[in-house]
């Protein structure tokens, strides 16, 4: 298949969309930080929300905002939906930070491997007692 | 020209993104994130979404970054070293990219004006919004009126997340005396001065977007963050104590439940008048007048709400006990 500039150019927002959502994504998953993973949700969640406001761009358009004019308007649906995402998005980021700060009472780490090794630990030293009965 | 601009930012925030990645001091990962916020901003104008920009710029690189630093300052500011694998998650990762990108060369190419998503109910909205709502943001006609249960869904989210993070920090608040000595930034004489002259006009702007929001960018959702910030901003440098005495927090967590509760009445108002809940028609003499005062209370609860959240949230964290030191950082 060949692809001329235009293309690669009309499909280029997308492409990075792809890369910042995959990043969000690789942050998640490879790192056991419980704050990093949290700023991975968010660049995960930012791409999307550039995806749907990409998606409602059009060519030549301003703001959705009246003038009287008549005028070419970019798509106000995604805006509105994704307006709202950014808000919700603050105050779910604010609840996984509120489990963070509790995690690290509880644990004394906010490192996945430690707190799974603590979690290992707990586990045996409670089975350990039962096992000499 | 304007596909310079977006081709740019778009390089610049994956380039943020990357740096996040590679980053091990937290300190940095989370400036950086506030970075890559103010960023998506710009390149959300240059998408002319002016009120989703106005958010993520309230929001991102101001509520949240405050938040973040909140809880570093309560767990810890370095990342340790990863034992595990990277191959595994790095060519799950890759061949999930590759999908996708396969996935968008059926798409239509960026700004195609015949593009499905512009045929729907989007011209709609763009014809009938002068007509039947009056207001010249069809944003916020669409919030507000056209898809008012949406909206209210969705501050209904806000308000239980909130609740949820009071709950789960509420029992762990330590007492208000010794939060001054440790939190307020007595030597900083020039921070002081700064918020004291920032706050007023704080205060006003967020009021001119929130009753500004029918004519130009704005609405309950930045107004409410915008509000937040300036009594965060205060609580950060004269110390938590000093902000509750200004605005308590029990009474942030009446205005909490009292948002919601404005946006759920005023739908409530127009079963009386034999019409569809959230239907604003009735509520002033013409259908036109109604829809003006039904978008006002809607997005003034929304505001309500939407700060409540925010600065309740943050009373939380602050009201937390550091073990990192104020001088330490």
């Amino acid at each position: 298949m060949v692809m001329d500039l235009k293309d690669a150019l009309g499909l280029f927002n997308y492409w990075i969309v792809i890369v910042l959502m995959m990043t969000g994504l690789y942050i998640v998953v490879s790192r056991g930080n419980l704050v990093k993973k949290i700023v991975g949700l968010n660049i995960f969640q930012t791409s999307v929300f550039l995806l749907y406001i990409s998606m409602g761009k059009v060519s030549g358009g301003t703001a959705p905002i009246l003038t009287g004019k008549p005028e070419v308007f970019s798509n106000p649906l995604p805006h509105v939906l994704i307006l709202t995402a950014i808000v919700v998005g603050v105050a779910t980021t604010a609840l996984g930070l509120a489990l963070v700060v509790r995690i690290k009472n509880a644990y004394n780490s906010i490192e996945e491997d430690e707190i799974q090794n603590l979690d290992l630990a707990a586990e045996n030293g409670v089975d350990e007692p039962e096992a000499r009965q | 020209m304007e596909a310079a601009i977006n081709v740019a930012l778009l390089v610049f925030l994956a380039g943020t993104a990357f740096s996040i990645l590679r980053r091990t001091t937290l300190f940095s990962v989370v400036m950086l994130s506030g970075v890559f916020s103010l960023v998506s901003a710009a390149l959300l104008v240059h998408l002319d979404a002016v009120d989703v920009a106005f958010t993520e710029a309230a929001v991102g690189a101001g509520v949240s970054t405050v938040l973040m630093l909140s809880t570093l300052a309560l767990t810890s500011r370095h990342e340790a070293p990863s034992t595990r694998s990277r191959a595994i998650p790095l060519i799950v990762v890759f061949l999930t990219g590759l999908a996708l990108v396969y996935g968008t060369l059926d798409m239509p190419r960026f700004g195609d004006p015949a593009a499905p998503i512009h045929q729907h109910v989007a011209p709609r909205y763009i014809s009938a919004t002068a007509q039947e709502i009056g207001m010249p943001n069809i944003v916020t006609a669409v919030l507000a009126s056209y898809r008012g249960f949406d909206t209210l869904g969705e501050v209904t989210v806000i308000f239980t997340a909130g609740i949820g993070v009071l709950l789960l920090l509420a029992g762990t608040i330590r007492e208000p005396a010794t939060a001054t000595k440790i939190t307020a930034m007595d030597h900083h004489l020039v921070l002081r001065v700064v918020t004291k002259v920032l706050i007023g006009p704080i205060l006003l702007f967020a009021l001119y977007v929130q009753f500004h929001g029918d004519y130009g960018p704005g609405g309950g959702f930045q107004a409410g963050v915008i509000f937040a910030a300036a009594f965060i901003i205060y609580a950060l440098v004269f110390g938590l104590e000093t902000a509750s005495r200004a605005l308590p927090g029990r009474a942030v967590r009446v205005l909490l439940a009292l948002g919601v509760l404005i946006y759920g009445g005023t739908g409530v108002v127009s079963f009386f008048f034999n019409k569809n809940y959230l239907d604003y028609s009735v509520l002033g003499a013409t259908a036109q007048a109604g829809q003006h005062i039904g978008i006002l209370l809607v997005e003034f609860g929304v505001g309500m709400t939407v700060a409540a959240v925010m600065v309740s949230t943050y009373y939380a964290f602050a009201g937390q006990n550091p073990p990192i030191g104020d001088e330490e950082w």
